[in-house]
């Protein structure tokens, strides 16, 4: 599997149900991707599209009494679904790390930032306390806090949001990961914080040459910090591809509904962005063909109405550009240059 | 940060004084409202109405409420003499909670003689009931929605419904009575005959400890359930630390602080005598002398206990927090 061709992280047919009171929670639904070092792949999709529980299904986070992940995860060709609860544990915050939406809730509110920093080196590598407490001061430095020797001894409500995601950076970083997963991470914070944040994330992969997973909902940041980006609805990938296959050659109706409703800043402001109507299904019951047939304009255009009854499967159209509709290629490019040609209308 | 922390302590016993003086004229206030009269006790059965008003008049009962209380406070810090200008004065020294003329006994004394009893009860149980609470709520915690966690949450359902006085009468009557596994209980200072004193206390340790570990038991967990669902122990977790040190170091310190406040309370609580297994195991402690102050209406003790008893609580709310401001560097610095 280690072969130079190998992709550094490869996703294939994850999987992940929820066995609940209400019934099962199909959350993530045959998800494949890969990443390579250095690269950026956006995770993009609404609230409860599955995001998060790839994610931590990738970072072994789910507890296995209460859900199971199927499928694979090779990190260079080590799965880790398939490793035990201990050898996956060593992987986390060395070789993978993740950074989360809520910087104020996921520092621990009773010990000092250098001592949450120095915990994460004193677990994978073998260094002194004093040695460890030097990594986190350097570290501290390099996500930019100010004055780091004295906030090093502070406590996380001591510090404001942007200034603790920066801390949970530095921590996710500090063992040089080769994959960072950032779920949401600007999210919680203040617009001008961030695009400071998203920066320093950039400038942090370039020097470590990581390999990024930067889950959002917000398509307005991926255009300029993603490589490749895959659309995530229903617990399934509903298109992927490089950035330029999802904003300029999108195909898929569900991203074309994205695209539609991203603000965009050459709009006028009082004009009305166009959400995509209806509701995401839920994953106690999936339907059972597209999972976006029940909002779909257009799934009166397929034949025997496929869309209900057959699901339909994530097909690569060339260049690493993969689509998950019945539509033919035709309809689809018909479709696509309404919309888009619309949304450039309304820009103007 | 250390100056701040003395500012909050200063800040803190201050509040804490003028809690008690308002508290001590509240209960001093509304207890004169009551009906019971004191100067009726001070005599026998002989006694005629003009007995009684003379008393009345020599004790100072039939000045104002404000008044009475002024010297009640003072008699605690210096002392006080009722009738002294009478033939037969009564000397009550400081710190003076007042005097029971039904006992023939300064308050203080009465309450400092029960006292032992009622703290060494107290303490056995809370130690009893935080080491079973604790650690079967935590268990209980870790292996939630299976059986382990089933069966905790079910014993401690039973131990939370079963009313004490009845778990203590069937104790008596089973494990003394019936099987004698245990002579009858007889108070007596561990000092003079450790024993004894342990054969008498351990039926209502446990017993008094069970009601509150089963509260314990299902605190503790939902505590820990809370607290694992945080974001800060999916971070730790995301670390790469081991799942012990994710719940020994992030999770129970985070999990067990608000027990502090609920187990200072309680004991606090208990302090101020606990009335039903006093009485069952005939225990000498404070909650049995309130139970036989009420039922003499001696008015001057039943104002002494529940001074004391309130006092407790206050004294413990003050621990509480600032043990509270240790723990939590947001209570301290904010
Ligand atoms: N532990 C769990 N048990 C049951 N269902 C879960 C669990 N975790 C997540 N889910 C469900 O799985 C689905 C996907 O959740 P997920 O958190 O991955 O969404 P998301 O795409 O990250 O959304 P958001 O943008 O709101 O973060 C949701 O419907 C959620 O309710
Ligand atoms: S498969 Fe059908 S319902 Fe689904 S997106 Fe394509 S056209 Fe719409
Ligand atoms: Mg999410």
């Amino acid at each position: 599997m280690t072969s130079a061709s190998a992709p550094f992280l490869s996703v294939q047919d994850l999987s992940v149900t929820f066995p609940t009171e209400d019934g099962r929670v199909q959350a993530v639904d045959g998800v494949s991707f890969s990443v390579e070092r250095g690269k950026t792949l956006a995770v993009v999709g609404e609230s409860g599209s599955g995001k998060s529980v790839t994610a931590q299904a990738i970072m072994g986070l789910l507890d296995r009494r209460l859900s199971s992940v199927t499928g694979h995860a090779w990190l260079e060709g080590r799965d880790l679904v398939a490793m035990d609860d201990d050898e996956v544990r060593r992987e986390r915050g060395s070789r993978m790390a993740m950074i989360f939406q809520d910087p104020m809730s996921s520092l621990h509110p009773f010990y000092r930032i250098g001592a949450q920093l120095s915990e994460a080196v004193l677990v994978h590598q073998k260094v002194s306390k004093q040695a460890a407490r030097e990594q986190a001061l350097e570290m501290l430095n390099r996500v930019g806090i100010p004055d780091p020797r004295t906030r090093i001894d502070n406590y996380p409500h001591q510090l404001s949001g942007g200034m603790r995601q920066r801390v949970m950076i530095a921590m996710a970083l500090i063992n040089s990961p080769a994959l960072l997963i950032a779920d949401e991470p600007t999210t919680a914070l203040d617009v001008t914080v961030q695009a400071q944040i998203l920066e320093l994330i950039g400038n942090l992969q370039q020097e470590y040459d990581t390999a990024v997973i930067m889950i959002t909902h917000d398509l307005g940041i991926v255009a300029d910090i993603a490589d490749d980006v895959a659309v995530m609805y229903g617990g399934r990938i509903v298109e992927s591809g490089s950035v330029d296959d999802i904003f300029y050659r999108p195909q898929m109706p569900y991203t074309l509904g994205l695209l539609a409703s991203v603000p965009r800043l050459d709009q006028v402001r009082a004009e009305r962005l166009d959400p995509i109507p209806g509701n995401p299904p839920s994953p106690i019951s999936l339907p059972p063909g597209c999972v976006f047939q029940p909002r779909c304009a257009y799934s009166d255009r397929v034949a025997d109405h496929a869309c209900e009854g057959v699901r339909p499967e994530l097909v690569d159209i060339g260049g690493g550009h993969a689509v998950r509709c019945h539509l033919d290629g035709g309809q689809r490019l018909a479709i696509a240059t309404d919309v888009l040609d619309a949304l450039a209308g309304s820009g103007a | 940060m250390i100056r701040r922390l003395s500012t909050y302590v200063i800040r803190r016993v201050l509040s804490m004084i003028l809690l008690l003086v308002l508290l001590s004229l509240v209960v001093f206030i509304l207890f004169s409202l009551l009906p019971a009269d004191p100067a009726r006790l001070t005599c026998g059965k002989s006694c005629t109405p003009e007995i009684i008003e003379a008393n009345r008049h020599r004790l100072g009962l039939d000045m104002p409420v404000l008044a009475q209380y002024w010297e009640f406070v003072k008699g605690i810090f210096v002392g006080r003499t009722y009738a002294a200008n009478s033939p037969d004065p009564v000397q009550c020294s400081a710190p003076c909670l007042g005097y029971s003329f039904k006992r023939g006994e300064e308050v203080f004394v009465l309450i400092k003689d029960r006292l032992p009893a009622t703290i060494w009860l107290a303490f056995g149980a809370f130690v009893l009931w935080l080491a079973a609470g604790i650690s079967l709520g935590i268990y209980s915690a870790l292996r939630r929605g299976r059986w382990q966690d089933r069966s905790v949450m079910g014993v401690a359902l039973v131990g939370y419904s079963l009313p004490s006085f009845f778990i203590g009468l069937v104790a008596i009557f089973f494990i003394i009575i019936r099987w004698q596994l245990l002579p009858f209980p007889s108070y007596i200072s561990p000092l003079e005959n450790p024993v004894q004193f342990l054969q008498t206390m351990i039926l209502p340790w446990i017993i008094l400890a069970t009601l509150y570990a089963a509260f314990y038991m299902r605190l503790t967990r939902n505590q820990m359930l809370e607290v694992l669902g945080d974001d800060y122990i999916r971070t730790a977790r995301a670390k790469g630390l081991p799942e012990r040190v994710v719940i020994r170091k992030h999770a129970l310190r985070a999990g067990l602080t608000p027990i502090v406040t609920a187990a200072g309370l309680d004991l606090a609580g208990l302090l101020g005598g606990a009335i039903i297994t006093e009485s069952i195991f005939s225990l000498p402690g404070i909650g049995s002398l309130a139970v036989n102050s009420v039922n003499d209406a001696d008015l001057p003790l039943i104002v002494g206990i529940t001074l004391v008893a309130a006092t407790f609580i206050i004294f413990a709310n003050l621990i509480v927090d600032l043990l509270y401001a240790v723990i939590d560097p947001r209570v301290r610095l904010s």
